[in-house]
């Protein structure tokens, strides 16, 4: 991960404006745009349902996608830990929906709760990545898995039995583990009505991206602190880093311990609007989506601004929403359209992972080019003279 | 005084048995042992137990044992396995389309997988080839995109076999398709030993042993001794003129292939084809049982293989019984995840030097 | 106050060994204020290790310390890390940057000291939540470029600047530190352009005048004479001259650095030639190699048969670039022939069927499979090269392991070479330096090469088992014929090893003398080309 700048002879030719650098390091979100540009017209929404959908899904997700851009400026990569945060945050609404605390003050009350959660599976998950430098996201991907069983067996089996669950509407009829759903019927949507406005049609969750408006203005005051700098350090060089004091363990947990925080305040926002929650599965495909967004919008492993934020949730939503009624259309089987959205998703993470791999291999054959070419022209200049 | 030194050897010298072979390791072992000793306590079937365990074992083995070749070769744990059962699959239905039946339609599975397992193994290899480094999250998402992929396939592939697609459009694959009248039970039932309740499912044992030889044979030739050499540092393999990334690609194609032949064995123990979603999270109890057994992200052996899908399949058949009859609770899915996906996260900690 | 008895810095009677090889012996010398000191020495005269003792690095407390006294303004010091010594006052560029690719050079310059404003979260959080101070930042980089003299860009970013310029934000970094006393310079000039070095020796004057002592290591000897107050030589762990740099020259300083009593100059002829033919045996044409920090720039260069060629030359000038070149281990061009045949080059497979063969520098990169037993160490390039070792069945098409046959070969080169080790089946990892650098020639012996490069066969390994390692050297190279090019910085060994001595300097051949020509030949070789 630690770009090796050492005595690299070869100064990085100042990337003028070419049309094909620019294509080339666009492919994601260029064949996104070309997808949707086929498939809109195909599905034949109306523009209105489909700018409405849009901006529920903005408003749902966006604050979940940004939870991951620290590590990514750490050099700790995709977090597929996040899904860390959202059980954390998924057990914060059990309590509340247990307790009968609804609306805002449950929404604020369950992300109290699920702070300490957090910051606890943050710090250890942060751990692990520490012991497996060079292969966090494996690392994360396999420990997304392995708290999901432990997620499992707390609220399967402890809640109810061990931890106090007062309401038996959320219990399983057998007296303890919650229920596959639990309804946020009473908090639904209730974050995205607060000074909701209607222009023409199209409604906005004023409050919801007022949070997430925030939560950017938050990340750019973040990457200019004394902590920010230190991330973008150990990101780009751990060695270097170490060298001048900054203490890298440390700075790499509290990465993902802010991401893992901030997952789990985004899952919360995620499920009010959703209005249910799936005990078992809302958060086991979360991670997936939300790096599959991230990367639609032209993130890489080692590079995420804000703008690809919202930029991949409004490409990569959009062909979610196309795709299945695109696919029925043009096969007349509406599971294709289904299947493919889930394809493409899986696709878009591949391609960006097997890019980001060869670029890192690219840079070096690169700088060994230029080293040659130096030679050469000195080895012609040699033999003439 | 001498004692006392004495005790402290021994103390050290467990130590650092339970450093090579690892805490987890131990822990899994132990508690299987657990299960083995309280399974009669609680007054579950023995003979049932280890027939099942057997059986499940008998099943698995082969897709673990395809895990063997990448690691030798330094390609790292295969989370791209589904590529590999996705050929099986292929060579499964089309089998049963060109209506093969009965144990021959084994063969002929087996016969039609083969060169899709060598294409698509080749352009796994070529791909993993050209992202050194970083093969296991690459090889995960490959396995993943290849299954939402074939999903889509199998709706539209002209398949028309009526016990195999969805009855009422006459057409698109089911999601189960029962193998009664194919090949169910086509290694199984061979020499199959039946004592009490006790079924032991000769005929796959003896082929997985055939693998495994063949397997365990290869290492010893000249070319499996390179593979060993190129996982183990390829800069002295590429020294000592051999071509690495032959090797790696080789390797690969290996380990599609046997998860193609690993998905048919345990189809026709399992007695059905899962389609769809169904290879998704194939991959994730084979790698874990290898290093259950022993092996780590650089390092396997046929014995880990043995060793590791026996534990591995004696948790998950024992678990729900013996947790059923113990507190009336059935944690065992609970129990392996945390296990399976735990021992994953152990190997990958491990700092194994020299090797990515 | 510092009064004017004490000297900034003196180092008295330091000692240090790395697992019992003496590497400094009895270092003493004083440095004062504003005083430029040039440090000059072959590699391996223990520099390096001096610096790292100064600088309080880790290396030096985790292989058990250091003996004798550093003081500074006459008091005792003993740094337990780096940052102790960044404390005191010293600052050290490394050869290799430690600058983060995509901070701004200002970023670089005060990375982890960076200016910083309170702010609302601070005070819950704690300090690293301030926010940096950009204007600060920037003023604090411009003004210590000023002090450096060298006019770079703050606001550029490393990845895209010149390596020189890489170089001089390094040096600005430590410029910027209030209380620098002491620089230490690791070869600054290695990376620079001949008009960026005369800059950088510009800029040391003006840290002289402003009372900034600094530590100037190079190879380019004229560059201390322009530059230093005086000059201190090392040589084989000792201070063997100091003087003013105005008393002095550049081929007098080249003689103390190789010079050597003559009693343990022992050269080759003492104990009678190799079979040495006037046929060329290996022909070389403007080979350049591709290999990081030893690259290697037009060399001709013809190898007679049944010779032992040496090639020396100071690190980093491409001696090691040569073998690992033809080899095909790095990126090469040019022409190579062997017994009138062209080798293709970036084809190890094609050098290893030509009979070529190759221990490389790099033991426990390239050289073992560590984690593998000796016998497959051993008899590993063989089996996959010349199909040794091997047992063929069903016509050839299932070629088996001969286990038998490994363990014979080992065994044979285990008593041969007198291996120690508990078994042919011990793992390489678990045995020491000098009998895993056997087992490197044991496994290029077991190739039964028609010709051999070993390369810096000695580094790392102890006094007695250096002797047993060249002593199999000759030996090979007498009883089988075969001709040897050894590579190694150690220009004795070369001399009581070799036939004749090829000099790499700048990447090119500077000459080639026969072994018993004196040192200050061969140490005037050496710097004649150094870039």
């Amino acid at each position: 991960m630690s770009a090796n700048n050492k005595q690299s002879a070869a100064p990085q030719k100042k990337g003028g404006f070419s049309l094909k650098n620019l294509i080339l390091d666009n492919t994601v979100p260029i064949m996104f745009i070309v997808i949707c540009a086929i498939c809109i017209p195909v599905s034949g929404f109306s523009p209105s349902y489909l700018i409405n959908e849009i901006m529920t899904r903005l408003g749902r997700n966006s604050f979940l996608i940004l939870s991951l851009l620290i590590p990514i400026m750490a050099g700790m990569g995709l977090n597929f830990g996040m899904t860390l945060g959202a059980m954390a945050g998924e057990i914060g609404l059990i309590f509340v929906s247990d307790w009968q605390i609804w609306g805002i003050p449950g929404m604020i009350l369950a992300m109290i709760i699920s702070i300490p959660i957090s910051v606890a599976l943050g710090v250890l998950c942060g751990k692990i990545l520490n012991q497996a430098k060079g292969r966090e996201m494996v690392t994360s991907y396999i420990m997304s898995y392995f708290i999901n069983g432990i997620y499992q067996l707390v609220v399967l089996y402890l809640m109810g039995s061990v931890i106090p669950i007062i309401h038996s509407s959320i219990k399983l009829p057998r007296g303890y583990g919650i229920r596959n759903t639990v309804s946020l019927l009473q908090m639904r949507q209730k974050l995205d009505e607060l000074l909701a406005v209607n222009i023409k049609g199209v409604r906005i969750p004023v409050a919801t991206l007022i949070v997430i408006a925030l939560m950017c203005l938050l990340i750019v005051w973040f990457r200019r602190t004394k902590l920010g700098q230190d991330m973008r350090a150990v990101g780009q060089d751990m060695q270097v880093a170490e060298d001048a004091g900054i203490n890298v363990e440390r700075t790499r947990i509290i990465s993902i311990v802010i991401s893992t925080v901030l997952a789990g305040f985004g899952m919360i926002i995620y499920l009010q609007n959703m209005g249910n929650l799936s005990t078992y599965s809302s958060h086991s495909q979360i991670g997936m989506f939300c790096i599959a967004a991230l990367l639609v919008g032209g993130a890489s492993v080692d590079h995420a601004s804000i703008g690809n934020v919202f930029l991949g949730v409004i490409l990569f939503h959009t062909m979610f929403i196309v795709a299945p009624k695109a696919g029925a259309v043009i096969t007349g089987d509406s599971m294709i359209g289904e299947y493919f959205r889930v394809f493409v998703s899986y696709a878009v993470i591949t391609i960006a992972l097997v890019m980001y791999e060869t670029k890192k291999r690219k840079k070096k054959s690169q700088a060994a080019e230029q080293l040659q070419a130096d030679q050469q022209a000195a080895g012609a200049d040699g033999k003439g003279a | 005084m001498n004692e006392r030194t004495l005790e402290n050897r021994e103390k050290s010298r467990f130590q650092k048995f339970v450093a090579d072979f690892g805490l987890p390791r131990l822990i899994i072992a132990g508690f299987l042992l657990l299960l083995f000793i309280l399974a009669p306590i609680v007054g579950a079937d023995f003979p049932t137990q280890i027939s099942n365990t057997i059986n499940r074992f008998s099943w698995n083995a082969v897709m673990v044992l395809a895990m063997v070749p990448m690691i030798h070769s330094g390609c790292g744990l295969n989370f791209g396995l589904p590529l590999g059962i996705i050929s099986g699959l292929l060579g499964a239905t089309m089998s049963l389309q060109f209506g093969f039946t009965g144990p021959f339609s084994f063969v002929m599975a087996m016969v039609i997988a083969t060169p899709f397992a060598l294409i698509l193994g080749t352009f796994y290899g070529w791909l993993l080839n050209r992202i050194k480094g970083g093969e296991m999250m690459i090889a995960t998402y490959v396995g993943f995109s290849s299954v939402a992929f074939m999903c889509m396939m199998w709706l539209l592939l002209p398949y028309n076999k009526a016990d195999m697609v969805w009855g009422m459009a006459g057409k698109g694959l089911r999601t189960t398709i029962s193998l009664e009248g194919y090949y169910a039970g086509a290694l199984a039932n061979i020499l199959q030993i039946r004592i009490g309740n006790m079924v032991i499912p000769t005929g796959t044992l003896l082929f997985f042993a055939l693998l495994a030889w063949i397997m365990w044979a290869f290492l010893h030739t000249r070319t499996g001794t390179a593979m060993t050499a190129v996982g183990s540092n390829p800069v002295f393999a590429r020294a000592a003129g051999v071509n690495v990334d032959k090797m790696r690609l080789l390797s690969v194609i290996m380990s599609t292939w046997l998860a193609a032949v690993g998905i048919l064995v345990y189809e026709q123990g399992f007695g059905f084809i899962q389609l769809y979603m169904g290879p998704f999270y194939m991959a994730l109890p084979a790698v874990s049982a290898i290093l259950i057994g022993g092996a780590s992200v650089n390092k396997a052996s046929i014995a880990n293989v043995v060793i590791g899908t026996f534990l591995f399949q004696g948790i998950v058949t024992m678990t729900p019984t013996v947790m059923n009859n113990m507190i009336h609770m059935d944690m065992s899915e609970v129990i392996r995840i945390i296990v399976s996906n735990g021992m994953i996260l152990y190997a990958l900690t491990r700092k194994t030097e020299g090797s990515r | 106050m510092n009064n004017e008895a004490a000297p900034l810095l003196e180092v008295r009677n330091i000692k240090k060994s790395f697992f019992g090889n003496q590497v400094l012996t009895d270092i003493n010398f004083t440095l004062h204020e504003g005083e430029v000191m040039g440090f000059v020495g072959e590699n391996g005269a223990g520099k390096s290790t001096l610096m790292k003792i100064l600088f309080g690095m880790d290396v030096i407390r985790e292989t058990g310390g250091y003996e004798g006294d550093v003081l500074i303004y006459g008091k005792k010091v003993s740094f337990q890390t780096p940052f102790d010594a960044i404390h005191a006052g010293i600052g050290m560029v490394h050869q290799e940057f430690s600058l983060i690719p995509g901070f701004t050079a200002a970023e670089n310059i005060v990375l982890n000291r960076e200016p910083v404003k309170k702010s609302a979260a601070s005070e819950v959080f704690g300090d690293r939540l301030n926010t940096l101070d950009y204007a600060k930042i920037h003023g604090t980089a411009v003004s210590s470029i000023d002090k450096m003299g060298v006019a770079i860009d703050p606001d550029m970013v490393i990845s895209q600047m010149p390596v020189g310029h890489k170089q001089f934000t390094e040096i600005a970094r430590e410029l910027s530190k209030e209380n620098l006393k002491l620089l230490i310079l690791d070869e600054p000039t290695a990376v620079l352009t001949e008009k960026e070095a005369e800059a950088l020796l510009e800029s040391i004057r003006g840290m002289s005048s402003r009372g900034i002592a600094v530590i100037f290591i190079t190879h380019r000897l004229q560059e201390i004479l322009d530059v230093c107050d005086k000059v201190v030589v090392m040589r084989d762990g000792f201070v063997v001259k100091e003087t003013p740099s105005a008393d002095t020259n550049i081929s007098e300083i080249t003689r103390w650095m190789v010079g050597r009593s003559v009693d343990n100059a022992s050269t080759r002829k003492e104990e009678g030639s190799s079979r040495q033919s006037e046929k060329v045996i290996m022909t070389i044409r403007n080979l350049w190699v591709d290999m990081p920090g030893e690259t290697v720039r037009d060399v001709n260069l013809d190898v007679m048969e049944g010779e032992i060629l040496g090639i020396g030359g100071l690190a980093g000038q491409g001696k090691l670039g040569i073998p690992n070149g033809i080899m095909g281990l790095y990126e090469a061009g040019g022409k190579v022939t062997l017994n009138g045949e062209d080798i293709p080059l970036n084809n190890p497979r094609a050098c290893l069927n030509a009979k070529l063969a190759f221990v490389s520098e790099d033991r426990r990169g390239v050289g073992l499979l560590l984690d593998e037993s000796l016998e497959w160490n051993v008899a590993f390039p063989a089996m996959q090269v010349h199909n040794k070792f091997l047992k063929n069945y069903m016509g050839g098409l299932v070629k088996w392991r001969d286990e038998k046959a490994i363990e014979e070969v080992t065994e044979k080169y285990i008593d041969e070479l007198a291996i120690k080790c508990t078994s042919s089946r011990q793992k390489a990892r678990e045995l020491s330096g000098g009998n895993q650098q056997k087992v490197c020639l044991a496994k290029a012996f077991a190739l039964e090469p028609g010709f051999l490069f070993v390369s810096e066969p000695t580094r790392g390994i102890d006094v007695g088992a250096k002797a047993l390692v060249l002593d199999a050297l000759r030996r090979f190279n007498r009883e089988s014929g075969v001709t040897v090019v050894m590579i190694s910085s150690e220009l004795e060994e070369l001399r009581q090893t070799a036939d004749r001595i090829a000099i790499v300097s700048g990447g090119r051949i500077a000459g080639i003398l026969p072994a018993s020509e004196s040192s200050e030949a061969f140490g005037a070789l050496m710097v004649s080309q150094v870039i």
